[in-house]
C-alpha cells in the first residue's frame, strides 16, 4: 500500500467529500468522523512519504501508470516532503480543534462545510505533491473555489469579502495559467521535470522569460504579496473562524512553496537568480511588504484583522528569504513555511476559541481574558512569542536563518525590516496582553461560571483546547528540533549550486 | 582545564520550572508555598553540590539540544557562573520566606500566579548563569524578561500597566533591536557563539565593527540599566517589594551585568578590548551612570525609588570593575555581584517590612520609626553600610578590590569616581537611619512602642543582614570563585 501513498493522500479526501455530502443529508454527526478519518489517512500517508523520501531520496508516482510527460506524475522530494507533512498535520489538527465551533456555527450546513473542507485540503495537498505544472493549476482552482465558498459562509460582509477574493484570486490563477501556456508553447511539455530538462537550451527565448514573469505575478497575487494584498484582510476577517484557521496557515504558505518549486526545479537557480537587479528588487518588495504589513497591523482594532496584516508581513519574510538567493535565506524561507503555518494556526485557533465564547474579537471584547480563558491565552502567548521571534520557539530559528541570509547577501534593508517587524510584533501582542490582563471583564451577558475563588472561568471546551495545546507545544518542539529539520531535510531540498 | 559532562546544571535550571505545575495545581496555600520552598532548597543544594568541583578547577557541561550547526542550547558551569548562581539561588530561599510574610501580610491577590512566575524567573536566572554560549544566554535572558512581566505588573492597575509597558519596551526592545543583530553578525563572521576565556573574535572582525558590537551589547542588555537605558528600573518599583528585592536588586539587574561581563570577556576577550582602547569609553559610560544615579537618588523621597537609583549606580560599579581590564578590578566587579546582592536585598526587605507594618513608603514620613521597628532599621543600617562600602559590611571587600583595580590600571579618575560615589551613597542612606533613631520626640511620627513586621518578614531580612556582615569576615567561596575566574580571563593563551 505504501507504494500508493502519493495517490492516497489526495484520492481519499476527494472520495470522502462525496460521502460527507451524502451523510450531511442523512446523519449529520457522521460528517465529522468521515472527514477526520480521511484526513488522518492523508496525514499517515504524508508521514510515510517523508520517511520514504528520507531513505530513497525521491518518490515518483505515475497516475494510472501513464509515464510522463504524457501522464500526470506526482513527485515527492525533500522540499515538498516536509511541506506535505506540515499541511496534512495542520488540516487534521484544525479539523479536530474546530469540531465544536462548526457544530455551533453551522447547525444546518455541517455537511456542506465539511465537504468544502476536505475538498480544500485535497486541493492544497495536491498542489504540494504534484509534479505537473498544469495539474497544479487544476488543484489550485479546487483549493481556491472551495476557499471562496468557505469564506463566503461567514457572517456580515463575508459574501462581499469573498467576492473580492474571487476577483483577485481568479486574476492570479489566470496569470499562472497564462504563464504555463507560454511554457507549453516553448517546451511542448507540462511535466515540471520535463520542462526543466528542455528549458536550459532555450533560456535566451523571450517566451520563456515572459512565462517566468507571468507565472510569478500570478503567484504573488495568490500569496497576497504587497501591493497585491488588498483581498486578504477582509476575506480573513469576515470568514467563519473554523475555516480561517485552516485557510490562513495554508494558502499563502503553499503559494510560497510553489514559487520556490518554480525557481529551483522548473527553472534553474542560475536562471532564476540570473539577474542581481531583479532578485534585489524582489527582496526590496518583500521589505516593503514587511514594513507596510507591520504598520497596518498596528492600526487595527480587532484580533483577526490584526493577525491578517501580520500574515501579510510574514509573506514578506518568506519571499525576501527566497529571493536573497543564498542557502541561509532559502533555508529560512522553507523553515518559515512550516513554522509560520504552525504559529498562524495557533493564533487563529485562539481567535476561534475567543469567538466561540464571546460575541466578537474587537479589542474591547478581550478584557479580562487571561482570567476567563487562561488556557487559550496561554497558547496565544506561545504563538505570539513565536511570531515575535523569541527562542526556543520555531519562529526564532526561521527568523535567525532569514536574518543570516540577509547579512550574507549584504542586504541590510531586509535585516532591518525583520528586526523592525519583530519590534512591532512586540508592541502588537503586548497591547493585547495588556487589555486581556489589566482591564477587568465587563460583559455580563456571557454565561460566566464562578469557581470557588470567585474567578470567572469560561475557557473553550476541552475538545478545542487539547489540539490547541498540541499546536502550542509543537511550536517549541519545532524550535528545538530546528537543526534536525535543517540537516536531515531542508539542506537537501536546496540545490548544491546555491551556497 | 578538565571538563566533565553531567546533568546537574540542567537539573538546577529545570527544577523550579517543574515546580510550576505543582504550585498551580495545589489549592491549599501552605502546601503551595511548600512546593516553592522545596524547589528553592533543591535548586540551592544542586548548585552547592557542584561548588567543590568548580573550586577544584573542573568545568561541568550539559548539552540540551543542538539547534543550529555548531551552536547548541548548552550549559557550562564555570567559576563566574557558579558565583552568580550561588548568590541568586541562596537569596531565592530568603525571598520565598519573605514573600510568604509580605504577600499574606498585605492579603495580595493572585498569589498562585505570583509564586509560579517567581519560580520561572529563577530558572531563567540560573540558565543565564550557566549558559555556555551566546544563544543560550539570549534564550534565558528573554525568558527572564517575559517571566518577570506579570510580577512587575502584579497589581494590575493603571500604574502597573504603564510601568510594565516601559519595562517590556526597554528590555525586550533593546535585546531584539541591539543584541540579536550583534549576535547574528558574530555568528555570520565566526560561525560560532561559544564563550571562550580569551574571546573568540580577535583577528576576524574589523576594529570599527568591534566598537559597534561592544556598544550594541552594552546597551542591548538593558537589564544592566546603564544610562540612558535605565528608566525602566525605577518604573518597575511598582512591583510588590519581594519582586523588587530579588529581581530588581539581584536576579534581573545582575543578569544584565552578568551578560555584559560574560560577553566582554567571553566573546571579545580582555586583550582585544585593551588593544582597541574600549576600556576608556566603557569606564566613562559607567562612571557617568554611577555619579548621575547617586545624585538622583539623593532627591528621591520614596524609599524604593531611592533604592532603585542606588541600584543603578551600583550596577555600574560592576561594569566599571570589568572595564578596568585589570585582574583586581575584575575580581572586584565579580564579587560586587554577591556583596551588593546581600546588602541591597536587605535594604529592600526592610523597605517592604516598613510598608507591611506601617503602610509608609516615603522617607520623609519615617522620622522616629527606629523606635518602633528597631530590628528592621538596625538591619537597614547594616545593609546601608555594606552598600556604601564601610566595614564590617561585605561591600567593603568588593570596593577594596575595585579601588585596587583602579590603581593597577592607573585610572586615577576612576578612583576619584568610586570614592565620591561612596560619599554620595553615605549621604543618601545614613540620614534615613539617623532620622529613624535620633530624632526629638516632637519630630517623631511613631509611638515609642516596639511593633515589628510579621516574623516571616523579619527573619529573612535579619538573615541577609547577618550574611552581609559574615561576608566581610569570610568572603568565601565568592572570593575564590572570582579569583579563579579572573585568572582564567587574564591568563595568556
Amino acid at each position: 500500500m505504501s507504494r500508493h501513498f502519493p495517490a492516497l493522500i489526495i484520492v481519499i479526501p476527494l472520495i470522502s467529500a462525496f460521502f460527507i455530502f451524502a451523510a450531511g443529508g442523512l446523519k449529520k454527526t457522521y460528517c465529522f468522523y468521515i472527514a477526520a478519518a480521511a484526513l488522518a489517512i492523508s496525514l499517515f500517508s504524508s508521514i510515510g512519504l517523508l520517511l520514504q523520501v528520507l531513505q530513497n531520496k525521491v518518490v515518483v508516482y505515475h497516475f494510472g501508470g501513464w509515464a510522463p510527460p504524457w501522464g500526470i506524475a506526482y513527485r515527492i522530494d525533500y522540499l515538498n516532503g516536509i511541506v506535505l507533512v506540515a499541511v496534512a498535520a495542520i488540516s487534521f489538527l484544525n479539523l479536530v480543534a474546530t469540531k465544536k465551533s462548526v457544530e455551533k456555527d453551522f447547525t444546518e450546513k455541517i455537511g456542506l462545510f465539511y465537504t468544502l473542507y476536505v475538498l480544500f485540503v485535497t486541493g492544497i495537498l495536491g498542489i504540494v505533491v504534484t509534479g505537473d505544472a498544469f495539474n497544479l493549476y487544476v488543484l489550485l482552482e479546487i483549493a481556491s473555489l472551495t476557499g471562496y465558498a468557505l469564506i463566503g459562509m461567514g457572517t456580515e460582509h463575508a459574501p462581499l469579502a469573498s467576492l473580492n477574493y474571487v476577483f483577485m484570486g481568479t486574476i492570479g490563477a489566470s496569470f499562472y495559467l497564462l504563464g504555463i501556456g507560454y511554457l507549453y508553447l516553448a517546451t511542448g511539455s507540462l511535466n515540471m521535470l520535463d520542462i526543466a530538462s528542455i528549458l536550459p537550451n532555450i533560456f535566451q527565448s523571450n517566451v520563456v522569460l515572459l512565462a517566468f514573469v507571468i507565472c510569478l505575478t500570478g503567484l504573488f497575487i495568490k500569496m497576497a504579496l504587497f501591493p497585491m494584498h488588498a483581498w486578504l484582510p477582509n476575506a480573513y476577517t469576515y470568514s467563519p473562524s473554523p475555516a480561517i484557521s485552516l485557510i490562513a496557515p495554508l494558502t499563502t504558505k503553499v503559494m510560497v512553496y510553489v514559487m520556490i518549486r518554480f525557481l529551483l526545479t522548473v527553472f534553474t537557480p542560475s536562471f532564476s537568480y540570473g539577474s542581481m537587479a531583479v532578485s534585489t528588487s524582489f527582496v526590496w518588495l518583500a521589505v516593503i511588504a514587511i514594513v507596510v504589513g507591520s504598520i497596518l497591523a498596528l492600526s487595527q482594532k480587532s484580533l483577526k484583522r490584526m493577525l491578517s496584516y501580520i500574515v501579510i508581513a510574514e509573506i514578506g519574510y518568506m519571499v525576501g528569504g527566497v529571493w536573497l538567493g543564498n542557502r541561509a535565506g532559502l533555508t529560512g524561507a522553507i523553515l518559515h513555511i512550516i513554522n509560520d503555518a504552525a504559529m498562524t494556526l495557533c493564533v487563529f485557533l485562539v481567535a476561534g476559541n475567543i469567538l466561540y465564547r464571546l460575541s466578537g474579537d474587537s479589542f474591547d471584547n478581550l478584557k479580562g481574558l487571561f482570567r476567563k480563558m487562561p488556557f487559550s491565552m496561554g497558547a496565544f502567548v506561545v504563538g505570539a512569542l513565536s511570531i515575535i521571534g523569541v527562542p526556543p520557539t520555531g519562529g526564532f530559528f526561521s527568523k535567525w536563518y532569514l536574518i543570516s541570509g540577509g547579512i550574507a547577501a549584504g542586504h541590510y534593508g531586509f535585516v532591518i525590516a525583520l528586526l523592525f517587524s519583530s519590534l512591532v510584533n512586540v508592541v502588537l501582542f503586548f497591547r493585547i496582553f495588556e487589555i486581556a490582563y489589566f482591564e477587568p471583564s465587563d460583559c455580563p451577558h456571557i454565561s460566566d461560571r464562578m469557581d470557588e475563588e470567585g474567578k470567572i472561568f469560561n475557557d473553550a471546551p476541552l475538545g478545542m483546547l487539547v489540539p490547541l495545546m498540541i499546536v502550542a507545544v509543537g511550536l517549541i518542539v519545532l524550535g528545538i528540533f530546528t537543526d534536525t529539520i535543517v540537516t536531515k531535510v531542508i539542506q537537501f531540498a536546496i540545490p548544491g549550486e546555491i551556497s | 582545564m578538565e571538563t566533565i559532562v553531567s546533568i546537574k546544571p540542567f537539573l538546577a535550571v529545570i527544577v523550579s520550572i517543574l515546580a510550576v505545575p505543582l504550585i498551580v495545581s495545589t489549592r491549599r496555600a501552605n502546601f503551595r508555598e511548600g512546593w516553592t520552598f522545596l524547589a528553592a532548597f533543591a535548586k540551592f543544594s544542586i548548585i552547592a553540590s557542584m561548588t567543590p568541583l568548580i573550586l577544584d578547577g573542573v568545568e561541568i557541561e550539559y548539552t540540551i539540544a543542538q539547534v543550529l550547526p555548531s551552536v547548541a542550547i548548552k550549559l557550562r558551569v564555570d567559576s563566574f557562573g557558579m558565583l552568580f548562581a550561588l548568590v541568586s539561588s541562596f537569596l531565592w530561599i530568603a525571598t520565598s520566606a519573605y514573600s510568604v510574610g509580605y504577600m499574606r501580610g498585605l492579603k495580595e491577590h493572585s498569589q498562585t500566579r505570583y509564586f509560579s512566575f517567581f519560580a520561572l524567573s529563577l530558572s531563567a536566572t540560573i540558565g543565564v548563569a550557566f549558559s555556555a554560549n551566546l544563544l543560550t544566554l539570549y534564550l534565558f535572558y528573554e525568558m527572564l524578561s517575559f517571566a518577570t512581566y506579570p510580577l512587575v505588573t502584579h497589581h494590575q492597575d493603571m500604574e502597573g500597566r504603564s510601568s510594565g509597558r516601559k519595562y517590556i519596551l526597554f528590555i525586550v526592545g533593546s535585546s531584539i533591536g541591539l543584541v540579536l543583530p550583534a549576535m547574528l553578525f558574530i555568528y555570520h563572521m565566526t560561525g560560532t557563539l561559544e564563550f571562550a576565556n580569551q574571546g573568540f573574535i580577535a583577528g576576524i572582525v574589523s576594529p570599527k565593527l568591534i566598537w559597534i558590537l561592544v556598544l550594541l551589547f552594552v546597551f542591548g542588555f538593558a537589564k544592566a540599566a546603564i544610562m540612558p537605558f535605565h528608566s525602566w528600573l525605577p518604573a518597575a518599583m511598582v512591583a510588590p517589594t519581594p519582586v523588587s528585592a530579588l529581581l530588581h536588586a539581584v536576579a534581573v539587574v545582575k543578569v544584565g551585568v552578568f551578560c555584559i561581563l560574560r560577553v566582554l570577556t567571553g566573546v571579545f576577550g580582555t586583550q582585544l578590548l585593551f588593544s582597541f582602547q574600549m576600556d576608556t569609553i566603557l569606564l566613562y559610560l559607567a562612571s557617568f551612570t554611577i555619579i548621575t544615579a547617586s545624585l538622583v537618588a539623593l532627591s528621591q523621597d520614596s524609599l524604593k525609588s531611592r533604592l532603585a537609583y542606588s541600584t543603578i549606580g551600583q550596577l555600574s560599579y560592576i561594569i566599571l570593575g570589568a572595564a578596568l581590564l585589570s585582574p583586581k578590578g575584575m575580581i572586584g566587579g565579580m564579587i560586587h555581584i554577591a556583596m551588593h546582592a546581600f546588602g541591597k536585598i536587605t535594604l529592600f526587605f526592610c523597605a517592604g517590612a516598613i510598608f507591611v507594618a506601617t503602610g509608609t513608603k516615603n522617607i520623609s514620613q519615617m522620622a522616629g520609626i527606629g523606635k518602633r521597628m528597631p530590628v528592621t532599621l538596625g538591619c537597614f543600617f547594616i545593609g546601608a553600610l555594606s552598600v556604601i562600602g564601610i566595614p564590617p559590611g561585605g561591600g567593603f571587600i568588593s570596593k577594596w578590590y575595585l579601588l585596587l583595580g583602579t590603581l593597577e590600571a592607573s585610572q586615577m579618575v576612576m578612583l576619584f569616581v568610586l570614592l565620591s560615589s561612596s560619599l554620595l551613597n553615605a549621604a543618601y542612606f545614613l540620614p534615613i537611619v539617623y532620622k529613624a533613631f535620633f530624632c526629638t520626640p516632637e519630630e517623631s511620627l511613631f509611638e515609642n512602642k516596639i511593633n515589628e513586621a510579621p516574623p516571616w518578614c523579619l527573619v529573612p531580612l535579619t538573615i541577609t543582614a547577618i550574611c552581609s556582615i559574615y561576608l566581610f569576615f569570610y568572603p568565601e567561596p565568592f572570593l575564590s570563585l572570582a579569583k579563579m575566574a579572573s585568572v582564567g580571563i587574564f591568563s595568556r593563551p
